[in-house]
């Protein structure tokens, strides 16, 4: 009798436990709890710069100065700034070619590597190496490449196999260098594109191919009917990443050219940067930045939209 | 000019650091003339410590004797001292931080205008100032400019030295183009240059977005026609017939640099010429050495003469120098300590070895330093000597300013001349263009 009653009052008791363990099964607290560290990484990294870029952008600092308020001035000054104009249209330039490039050269070596060959492995692995070598090293490998008297293209050229008289002036005048630039960035752009693409080849069941084949459908065709829409999805992913990644381009433009020759090749990161740091007019320097960020979710929008339209990669069902 | 050196250049100059000792030896031999002048009381405040922030080195000595330097100072006076090297780009950055928070290091070696545009956050360093003119023969021109706030005589920054690019030349080039030295007229060295580039032996200058050579280069042109960028009172007159003649005799003399210029940044032109593929050229000491230090081109070293930039309508050397200028900051607990450092730092046992160890790489501020043994060392450094005394700075005419550092390090005035250069503006447009850019940095 006594045990029962014992037992009951256990039973009874275990509500008013304290109050911290209660506070621990209340479900929204613990969710609040276990996502606070996560919450406070992106406020301190990633909120906190960017709002205060935002903010920069509206005031005129200087380094060395706190800056005052000065509303929508700077974006004033670059409206009427030639050279930043030059930036975005060389800016758009940039991505849109290398982009085109880097999909088209991207897309065909993914298919060359999908076909059984010798030493797949391998030669996967070495079409990784731009990509994986830092941006900085390459750069200045190009740079010396694009040198105007140390270029190992010239000296083939000229003292090898006696094509031409001059050395080549690759950085010399605007769209030579713009092309020479262009051309780095898609020598460095395409193993990324490849190797992503080839991961979405190979997603696709040989069974659909094979049942093409009977059908008698001609390589264009399986490439077309086959290849093509089930590798709509990475390539839009793919494409996102690769426009952000080219438009927010900084090192290699940096590295080779420094926006020379007279200023013909500043993308709009590296002007920012030229303005804001070494320039020390931080506050044009944002708001060159902030610039950027409609192109950016523009164009994140527009391979979203435009690519990945079908329902099922929106989460729904496919009809 | 080259200021920034490859870092080649600086492994091979390692190598002259042994060099280094063996002028400390002839420098103690030699002693330099001072004056019996009383120091100023500087009492050290008990417990004191130092931090001192300077760029990065230029060659090894540079660092080396600058920290047994520090050492003996911490030796004789028992103050810790703390000695942090940073890279060249990013001591101006530090030493914004610095003033603005106030913490950080007591002492900032920085570059010319960094004391000027941060005045306010500086103690005044005028009796370290004038004992030290007074012992050691007087400031150079360009120390004087530096150290003293602006219309006053108050100091507010030390200058340790400068570092000028004068032309640097192939001797039998000039020679077999039918000059004996590098003439001051215009017109004749246009002729020079044209005949370089007829015998295949071109001159080159930087013309690409290059802080040093491209600006050495861009206010030499503007400066030799007697332009300048700003008048006394600091306001834009870069926009004159002078800078516009200048640009004019600019697209006579570029079709004589060899090719690719435009694109060069700071090394090219050490590179090139190292290569034979330049023969005139303007640059810092650290041309020289690398060439001389490197058995494989000591021909090209012996070849080599410097001489200073030509004058052309100004009559006197249209060139600065960059100048080490350091600071103490109003937030320094020890203000007395930091600076007896500077003064111990500036006094001949200490700074003619390091004056030497840098093998000119930086030329002395304090006129009793003409005697320094490292100035008889090599007759090829004569023109190094005076480097501090050239009339002419970065913004000149106006006062000593931010602006002035932020136009340079916008290339304005470079991309004026490789605009004209490369025909995409005629002298007129790309005055008026650099006109506008500058006075977004001096309103």
């Amino acid at each position: 009798m006594t045990a029962t009653i014992d037992v009951a009052h256990a039973w009874v008791r275990q509500p008013q436990q304290s109050w911290l363990v209660r506070l621990f099964d209340y479900k929204p607290f613990l969710v609040a709890i276990c996502m606070l560290p996560a919450c406070g990484l992106l406020l301190v990294f990633l909120t906190y710069p960017l709002g205060l870029g935002i903010w920069l952008a509206f005031t005129d600092t200087t380094i060395g100065r706190d800056g005052r308020w000065v509303g929508l001035e700077n974006f004033e000054y670059l409206l009427e700034d030639r050279l930043f104009w030059q930036a975005v249209f060389y800016s758009v330039f940039y991505t849109s070619v290398a982009t085109v490039a880097k999909f088209a050269l991207g897309l065909w070596l993914a298919l060359l590597l999908n076909n059984h060959l010798p030493f797949k492995n391998l030669l996967r692995a070495v079409i990784l190496m731009p990509w994986i070598v830092p941006t900085v090293l390459s750069a200045i490998a190009f740079w010396w490449i694009y040198d105007p008297q140390f270029s190992i293209i010239s000296y083939l050229l000229v003292d090898v196999l006696g094509l031409r008289d001059t050395y080549i002036d690759f950085l010399g005048s605007a769209w030579p260098a713009r092309w020479s630039l262009v051309a780095a960035n898609v020598w460095r752009g395409i193993p990324f594109v490849a190797i992503s693409l080839l991961a979405g080849l190979q997603t696709i069941s040989p069974t659909l191919y094979e049942a093409a084949l009977i059908d008698g459908a001609t390589g264009w065709q399986r490439f077309r009917f086959i290849t093509f829409p089930l590798l709509l999805p990475i390539l839009a992913i793919v494409m996102t990443f690769s426009i952000i990644f080219t438009f927010s381009d900084f090192q290699l433009v940096y590295a080779i050219t420094r926006g020379g020759p007279v200023n013909s090749t500043h993308l709009m990161a590296t002007l920012a940067f030229q303005r804001g740091i070494p320039g020390g007019n931080l506050g044009e320097g944002a708001a060159i930045a902030v610039s950027m960020i409609p192109f950016l979710v523009f164009a994140t929008l527009f391979s979203y939209f435009a690519l990945a339209r079908r329902k099922w990669q929106q989460g729904e069902a496919n009809d | 000019m080259a200021y920034i050196i490859t870092r080649r250049d600086t492994l091979r100059l390692a190598a002259g650091a042994a060099a280094a000792t063996t002028l400390n030896e002839r420098a103690i031999a030699q002693p330099i003339p001072r004056a019996d002048v009383a120091a100023p009381k500087l009492p050290a405040e008990s417990g004191a410590s130092l931090r001192v922030l300077r760029p990065a080195r230029f060659v090894e000595p540079d660092e080396t004797i600058f920290r047994a330097n520090t050492a003996k100072f911490q030796q004789a006076t028992g103050i810790e001292t703390r000695v942090d090297f940073v890279g060249w780009e990013d001591i101006r950055q530090q030493t914004a931080v610095a003033s603005n928070t106030g913490t950080g290091p007591d002492i900032v070696l920085g570059w010319a205008e960094d004391p000027h545009v941060f005045a306010d956050k500086l103690i005044e360093l005028s009796d370290v100032a004038e004992y030290l003119g007074r012992r050691y023969g007087g400031w150079s021109f360009l120390g004087d400019k530096y150290g003293k706030r602006e219309k006053t005589n108050n100091w507010i920054g030390i200058p340790f030295g400068g570092s000028t690019g004068p032309i640097v030349y192939r001797r039998s080039a000039v020679k077999e183009a039918g000059f004996d030295k590098i003439p001051n007229d215009h017109g004749e060295y246009l002729k020079l240059c044209q005949t370089l580039r007829k015998l295949n032996k071109p001159p080159g200058f930087a013309l690409g977005n290059a802080v040093g050579d491209g600006n050495g280069f861009a206010n030499w042109l503007v400066w030799s026609h007697g332009g300048y960028l700003v008048d006394e009172a600091g306001k834009v007159a870069i926009n004159s017939k002078e800078t516009i003649a200048a640009l004019t005799y600019l697209k006579d003399l570029y079709p004589t640099f060899v090719t690719g210029t435009l694109s060069w940044g700071d090394p090219s032109n050490n590179r090139a010429y190292a290569a034979s593929e330049v023969w005139l050229t303007a640059n810092g000491v650290s041309l020289y050495f690398a060439l001389k230090n490197d058995p494989a081109l000591r021909a090209i070293a012996e070849d080599t003469e410097h001489q200073a930039l030509p004058f052309g309508v100004v009559g006197k050397a249209p060139q600065g120098s960059l100048i080490l200028n350091a600071m103490v900051f109003r937030h320094s607990k020890y203000p007395n300590a930091a600076k007896a450092y500077l003064q111990f730092m500036m006094e001949s046992e200490q700074y003619d070895p390091w004056l030497s160890g840098c093998l000119g790489y930086w030329s002395h501020t304090l006129r009793a330093y003409d005697k320094s043994a490292v100035w008889d060392s090599d007759p090829k450094l004569a023109v190094y000597r005076n480097g501090t005394d050239n009339q002419f700075w970065s913004g000149y005419k106006g006062p000593i300013s931010h602006a002035a550092g932020a136009v340079a390090s916008e290339y304005i005035l470079v991309q004026m001349c490789a605009s004209v250069a490369g025909g995409q503006a005629t002298p007129q447009e790309a005055a008026r263009e650099a006109e506008r850019r500058a006075r977004r940095h001096y309103r």
